[in-house]
């Protein structure tokens, strides 16, 4: 589904964020991506989303060739995969119901299609009373929940997520992390990069792949 | 068809528990209408599409009252009898009138009575003058057959052999003239109203790259969703069309509504010489089919032009990004 080969990063001149990165993600696998900070978790993940392109090495994503890929290829590509942002990245001029359909209204579906759907999978992450409200006024934990279910509406075959947890409670937390597990067991491979130690305990049939120095260690 | 989600708590029909979905909002445009200089595209807009309306429809104006003034004149012709030392001019008239009437083709041919002819003079010269003594020469007044053209040559050369010393004036060198000046008049109309439009193009090549840049954002989480460039292009293309249409309809009613006074006033201010001066240039101002049609085709290009623009910088935004 997703490889890494001799993969390496560098901004500017410096020295390589990223190197020598190898790694193979399976259909159906469940993985946390986890490291200090500063030791390139978010770039790794901009190389999977390809908003990065990497300095050298090989990215292949559901059997294509990043470096290949024009301009429509990739929206494509990026399609089948999910992503939960840190930082959410809602739309703010969109209520939630919206921000969550937006996935699929970009696949040209009418909203008379996917309106059950959504709503649906609001109730299930707990925001089916906030459909109407518009990001602002949400909480943190709200927006959480929203940007997550943006990426699990259009049922992807790749989820990341960076720091899901980040910026709720450890209830909250562990109500999100059993909605990756629920999703995982839908047939969806899934990595979350966090720094969240008590969460990655709570689901140790997990991989994990940890990024220090700039490469990459991997615990199966 | 039923699609089974793996958050559906029950897994039931989604149509079961789809009470109160009506409530939710539809869909909002992606990008937001504040997001985009809007009134602004559509003051410029408006005022753009008046000026090119203006433009356009005085150009037609012009074009149509040219050929007006050229088939008049071109249905006229003049023949001068000049006082000649030995010769009766009185008989000389009767006579250059006569065999003009014969001539197939000339449907009348009207002498001017001396006390015409001294009229005409008066202007120059002055009122209280006796013109008897003065060797004014007599004009005759040719109405021609617009169906059966005459020879005006073969007109000429029977003149000349009648009457010597008269001379036929078809008025050629005049209607030259004036197609000239109606064609310089209908250039310069064109060249402005292709000006406006350039002008106009950079001003929404401007916006739309404005709006772009404000919308950056979204145009980030549109593309990590999944949204190709043209989807995105679209959304742009959808709001500037809609504020070109409003900026063009302005423009384009506000142009109507300035004929429709023009002509108006026209007709008040007829009698006075500069009205009429103003009716022989334009005409009395009426569109016509022609001109309204105008203002509709340019009204719809204008705002086909915005959304072509927009969506084309949108495009070229994005692939330089990719």
């Amino acid at each position: 589904m997703l490889t890494f080969e001799n993969v390496g990063l560098r901004y500017g001149v410096g020295a390589e964020t990223l190197r020598d990165i190898n790694f193979h993600v399976a259909p159906r696998s469940f993985q946390f991506l986890t490291g200090p900070s500063g030791a390139g978790k978010t770039s790794l993940m901009r190389l999977i989303i390809m908003t990065l392109r990497p300095t050298r090495g090989l990215i292949n994503i559901f059997g294509k060739d990043t470096a290949a890929l024009s301009n429509e290829d990739v929206a494509e590509t990026r399609r089948g995969i999910g992503v939960v942002f840190q930082d959410f990245r809602l739309l703010d001029h969109l209520t939630v119901y919206e921000n969550v359909a937006l996935p699929l209204r970009v696949l040209g579906r009418e909203e008379w299609s996917y309106r059950g759907e959504v709503i649906e999978l609001l109730r299930w992450v707990g925001l089916g009373e906030r459909a109407h409200a518009v990001p602002t006024i949400l909480s943190g934990g709200e927006k959480q929940r929203a940007a997550i279910a943006r990426a699990l509406i259009s049922q992807p075959k790749l989820l990341l997520a960076d720091e899901p947890t980040g910026n709720v409670d450890p209830t909250l937390a562990r109500r999100i992390l059993r909605l990756f597990i629920e999703l995982h067991k839908s047939g969806t491979a899934v990595i979350i990069a966090t720094h969240d130690l008590t969460l990655m305990d709570q689901y140790e049939e997990a991989r994990r792949l940890v990024l220090a120095d700039g490469r990459l260690h991997i615990f199966e | 068809m039923t699609v089974m989600r793996f958050w559906s708590p029950t897994r039931q029909d989604a149509s079961d528990i789809d009470e109160g979905a009506e409530e939710i909002p539809a869909k909002s445009a992606l990008v937001p209408a504040d997001s985009v200089a809007g009134r602004s595209v559509v003051i410029v807009i408006a005022i753009m599409t008046f000026l090119a309306a203006l433009a356009a429809n005085v150009a037609i104006l012009v074009a149509d009252a040219s050929v007006e003034w050229r088939s008049d004149i071109a249905r006229e012709a003049t023949v001068q009898v000049r006082p000649t030392a030995g010769r009766d001019i009185e008989a000389d008239v009767l006579t250059a009138a006569e065999a003009m009437r014969r001539t197939p083709g000339v449907l009348e041919a009207r002498i001017y009575a001396q006390s015409e002819s001294e009229a005409l003079l008066k202007p120059w010269l002055g009122e209280g003058l006796d013109l008897s003594e003065l060797p004014t020469p007599r004009m005759i007044v040719l109405k021609l057959d617009a169906e059966n053209r005459v020879d005006i040559d073969r007109l000429r050369v029977e003149l000349e052999r009648v009457v010597p010393n008269a001379v036929l004036d078809d008025h050629h060198v005049f209607i030259e003239r004036l197609g000239d000046m109606a064609r310089a008049a209908v250039a310069t109309a064109a060249l402005v109203f292709v000006l406006i439009l350039a002008a106009m193009a950079v001003a929404v090549t401007s916006a739309t790259r404005a709006a772009v840049a404000t919308n950056r954002e979204i145009v980030e989480v549109l593309h990590m969703v999944g949204a190709a460039d043209a989807f995105i292009a679209r959304e742009f293309q959808r709001r500037f069309m809609a504020l070109g249409l409003r900026g063009a309809l302005m423009g384009g009613g506000g142009a109507v509504a300035f004929f429709v006074l023009a002509q108006f006033l026209a007709r008040r201010w007829r009698t006075t010489g500069g009205g009429e001066q103003m009716e022989a240039m334009f005409g009395d101002f009426s569109l016509g089919v022609s001109g309204f049609l105008a203002i509709l085709l340019l009204s719809g290009g204008v705002a086909a032009l915005t959304g072509y623009l927009s969506r084309y910088i949108v495009l070229r935004h994005l692939r330089r990004l990719g």
